[in-house]
């Protein structure tokens, strides 16, 4: 490794509507080494390998790429620099062939015709470097994840590459699958070709990485030799240690168990067991990927749980369809408003009811003054700024149409309500008045189980919380053990 | 932006008048009052028919099948007449009963596999239209008892039958829409499906109900055409869903679920029977009238298309 620089980024700075995802961030990716970038949800590496990569273009800053200066780049561009990403989400065609996949987009010569035996010898030179057994002629729709993933960095190195990228490459490999790909990172390091590595598994970052730049709400905090700092360090630089919102306080007072998880297993999760108590604001934190949002849809019914029992008002409860979480008095807001929240473009009035006009109706009529009754109440409740009743959803404000799921929810009288990010895309003042909202419910009575993807929220907002790995419960922890720090540690997987 | 307005909202009758006045000053024939009634009583099939479209374009989907239906529950109908002797009432409901157990079977499988509507209403015409065939050997059945005459053809009082129950079903059908909940429910699973089930609505059951719907007033409608054509006839339906999808989107009934009104598809099935009505009085050949339904029908999804691609983008 030498201290060339191959990639340097000058006062990028982006933002989205009034928010700065990215604000001035500076960074060196030096020729043939493995880069590693960290920083909590919504720290800002998304955005950054987007630009690097074309897909976005930045609103200030420059991309020197060997010494030639670019104000943007485009997705072209890039790739022709020899730039290559690899997303989570895979860029393949699952009936073509391994080969045909690798070679996509590419032809070995002017032959109209495909010449397979050619591109399948053509593709077995490069599968040759990394020392597995996967078959040129194979569609890619029989391969594991981890196979996958090879073949797409394969695709990546049918061109010249000099940099690339892995976003949570190892987010769904297993632990042999890891080492197959680290022994592909170091081949290609020892290539010359850099890497810029994405991951929030910390101890990985120390197995595989040469430097290290932290990232934290949109601005670049350090870059640090990897040998030259630890975990603790890093964590340090991740979290931000001012205090952020203010937020309500609220002396808890709960009462008796309202509800238990017995080790639920389902998708992506497993062994999860907490109890929530009436009157109290659970927190469930992790980041990206820890399966959050798999967990609450579970327990409303909205998806299948493999196993597990769960335990409400002190009865063994079989939850099979949002139905039967619902007329038990659990609600849920989920995680999206636009496509799982609100019925867009059906009437405000609609949206309020539509969880309960069953029970207003008669042989099938909805008692409409019954309605009436309970639109008045409710969209006073909450003060939903709207001109009259029969508008449309579409035309309310993001924090007014969650407003509306919030309403529509209370209607029915819940016992347990679960907010999975229910103030993400919405406005500070909106959001103040939901934290205000939830504590209120709270001291009614109402178990509350909260996630957030923001730290503040959740350390301002729950009574207790658990925090998830991917799909495991790392640690439970009362409110006055919460720190960032210690939450941050456990969530990137530190038991 | 208001003259639009204006225009999504009452466009459908603007159409529909300067169709009539059109008409009207081409052929003196057309503007009298039995000519109307005609007009009315032809189209009181398209309009039953056509309430059961909505419900399932409402609630997201679309059938196919409701010609074939039309054919296939006529000649096992009129079959059970002229076969088993079976007594009318009897015949008819059983009839109508078997159109209500294919709407079921349709939204059966569709709520239940991943099979898109077209695709698998697709099937189930081709199987009812081969199956009308069979029982036919493929020649009208004639030979029904006079009593059935009545419901395609008598009048009750002034008013021809078949325009009775027209109105009796517009009824009903705007009061399941405007006034129970399965109406809401419709609306619901054909806007957002995923906030349907979030709110704790059977989809898979409000989906089978719509089609069933449609199923049962597809069995009504070939009740009356079998009576109105006195025979049960295994062809009298090919094509027939053109006709009532055409009706359904003139009326404003989105083909991408969630909006519509059974006032408008009625509208739209009055815009159908005047066109046919007139081009027929013009002696317009039914191969041209075919051209043209094809082509109101591309204008009117078109509309429908840029309609809901507008109040997409306003929603953002």
């Amino acid at each position: 490794m030498n201290n060339e620089n191959l990639l340097s980024l000058k006062s990028i700075t982006k933002s989205y509507s009034g928010v700065t995802v990215l604000d001035n961030v500076s960074l060196d990716i030096r020729k043939g080494e493995v880069h590693a970038l960290v920083g909590a949800n919504g720290a800002g590496k998304s955005t950054l390998i987007k630009a690097i990569s074309g897909a976005i273009i930045p609103d200030k800053g420059k991309i020197i790429f060997e010494e030639k200066e670019y104000n943007s780049m485009s997705p072209q561009l890039s790739s022709s620099l020899g730039i290559a990403v690899i997303y989570q989400e895979f860029n393949l065609i699952p009936s073509l062939s391994v080969a045909e996949n690798i070679f996509m987009g590419n032809r070995l010569d002017n032959s109209r015709l495909v010449n397979f035996k050619k591109l399948e010898e053509k593709a077995n030179e490069i599968l040759k470097h990394f020392s597995i057994d996967i078959k040129p002629s194979q569609k890619v729709k029989g391969l594991s994840v981890a196979y996958m993933q090879i073949v797409e960095i394969a695709k990546a190195l049918t061109r010249n590459i000099k940099l690339l990228i892995l976003d949570e490459p190892t987010a769904p490999l297993t632990n042999v699958e890891v080492d197959v790909l680290f022994d592909l990172i170091n081949s290609l390091k020892e290539k010359g070709v850099s890497i810029i590595y994405i991951s929030h598994r910390l101890e990985e970052i120390f197995g595989i990485s040469d430097r290290v730049t932290v990232l934290r709400d949109g601005k670049k905090v350090v870059t640090l030799n990897t040998q030259e700092t630890n975990r603790k360090e890093l964590i340090g630089h991740m979290i931000n240690s001012e205090v952020g919102e203010e937020y309500p306080t609220r002396a808890a007072k709960y009462g008796e168990v309202l509800f238990e998880a017995k080790n639920l297993c389902g998708k992506g999760f497993k062994n999860i067991n907490f109890k929530v108590h009436k009157g109290e604001i659970f927190g469930i934190s992790g980041l990206v990927g820890a399966k959050r949002t798999e967990i609450v849809r579970a327990i409303f019914g909205a998806d299948k749980l493999s196993s597990g029992e769960i335990i409400f008002e002190g009865n063994n409860v079989m939850l099979k369809s949002p139905y039967d979480a619902i007329s038990k008095g659990i609600a849920m807001i989920p995680e999206e408003r636009k496509s799982q929240g609100v019925i867009l473009n059906l009437s405000i009035k609609w949206n309020l009811t539509i969880a309960i006009v069953r029970n207003i109706s008669k042989l099938f009529v909805v008692n409409l003054k019954k309605e009436n009754e309970v639109v008045d109440e409710y969209k006073n409740v909450l003060s939903i700024k709207m001109s009259d009743e029969g508008q449309r959803v579409s035309t309310l404000s993001g924090g007014n149409q969650q407003k509306v799921v919030l309403s529509k929810w209370l209607a029915s009288k819940p016992k347990l309500i679960i907010f999975d990010e229910p103030t993400r895309g919405i406005d500070v003042g909106a959001k103040k008045e939901i934290y205000n909202i939830i504590n209120r419910l709270a001291d009614d009575g109402i178990g509350i189980i909260f996630i957030s993807s923001e730290m503040d929220e959740m350390i301002g907002l729950s009574d207790r919380m658990i925090v998830l790995s991917e799909g495991e419960i790392m640690t439970e922890l009362n409110k006055e053990e919460f720190s960032k720090l210690e939450i941050l540690n456990f969530a990137s997987g530190n038991k | 932006m208001k003259l639009n307005s204006i225009f999504r909202k009452y466009g459908i009758i603007i159409v529909l008048t300067v169709l009539i006045v059109a008409f009207g000053i081409g052929n003196k024939l057309f503007f009298t009052v039995s000519n109307f009634i005609n007009i009315i009583r032809q189209i009181s099939i398209l309009g039953i028919i056509t309430i059961g479209m909505s419900f399932v374009l409402i609630s997201g989907g679309i059938d196919l099948s409701v010609g074939s239906q039309l054919s296939f529950i006529g000649v096992v109908t009129a079959t059970m007449f002229t076969k088993y002797d079976i007594n009318p009432l009897l015949a008819c409901s059983i009839g109508i009963l078997i159109a209500t157990l294919v709407g079921t079977m349709n939204g059966v499988f569709i709520a239940n596999t991943k099979v898109p509507p077209l695709i698998a209403t697709l099937a189930m015409q081709q199987i009812l239209l081969g199956l009308g065939y069979i029982i036919s050997k493929g020649k009208p059945i004639y030979g029904l008892t006079q009593s059935v005459k009545f419901i395609g053809q008598g009048h009750i009082g002034p008013i021809p039958t078949p325009i009775i129950i027209l109105i009796i079903f517009i009824v009903i059908g705007s009061f399941v829409l405007n006034k129970t909940y399965l109406g809401r429910y419709f609306y619901a699973i054909g806007s957002n499906d995923e906030v349907a089930r979030l709110s704790g609505i059977n989809v898979k059951l409000v989906r089978t109900l719509a089609y069933a719907m449609c199923g049962f007033l597809s069995g009504i409608a070939a009740i009356i055409m079998m009576s109105r054509i006195n025979s049960g006839s295994p062809t009298v339906g090919s094509g027939f869903e053109m006709d009532v999808l055409t009706a359904a989107v003139l009326g404003g009934v989105s083909v991408s679920g969630g909006e519509g009104k059974i006032f408008g598809a009625m509208v739209g099935a009055l815009i159908i029977g005047v066109l046919s009505n007139g081009l027929i009085i013009m002696n317009v050949s039914e191969y041209y009238q075919m051209v043209i339904k094809g082509l109101v029908l591309a204008c009117a999804i078109a509309f429908d298309s840029v309609n809901n691609k507008k109040m997409q983008s306003n929603a953002l």
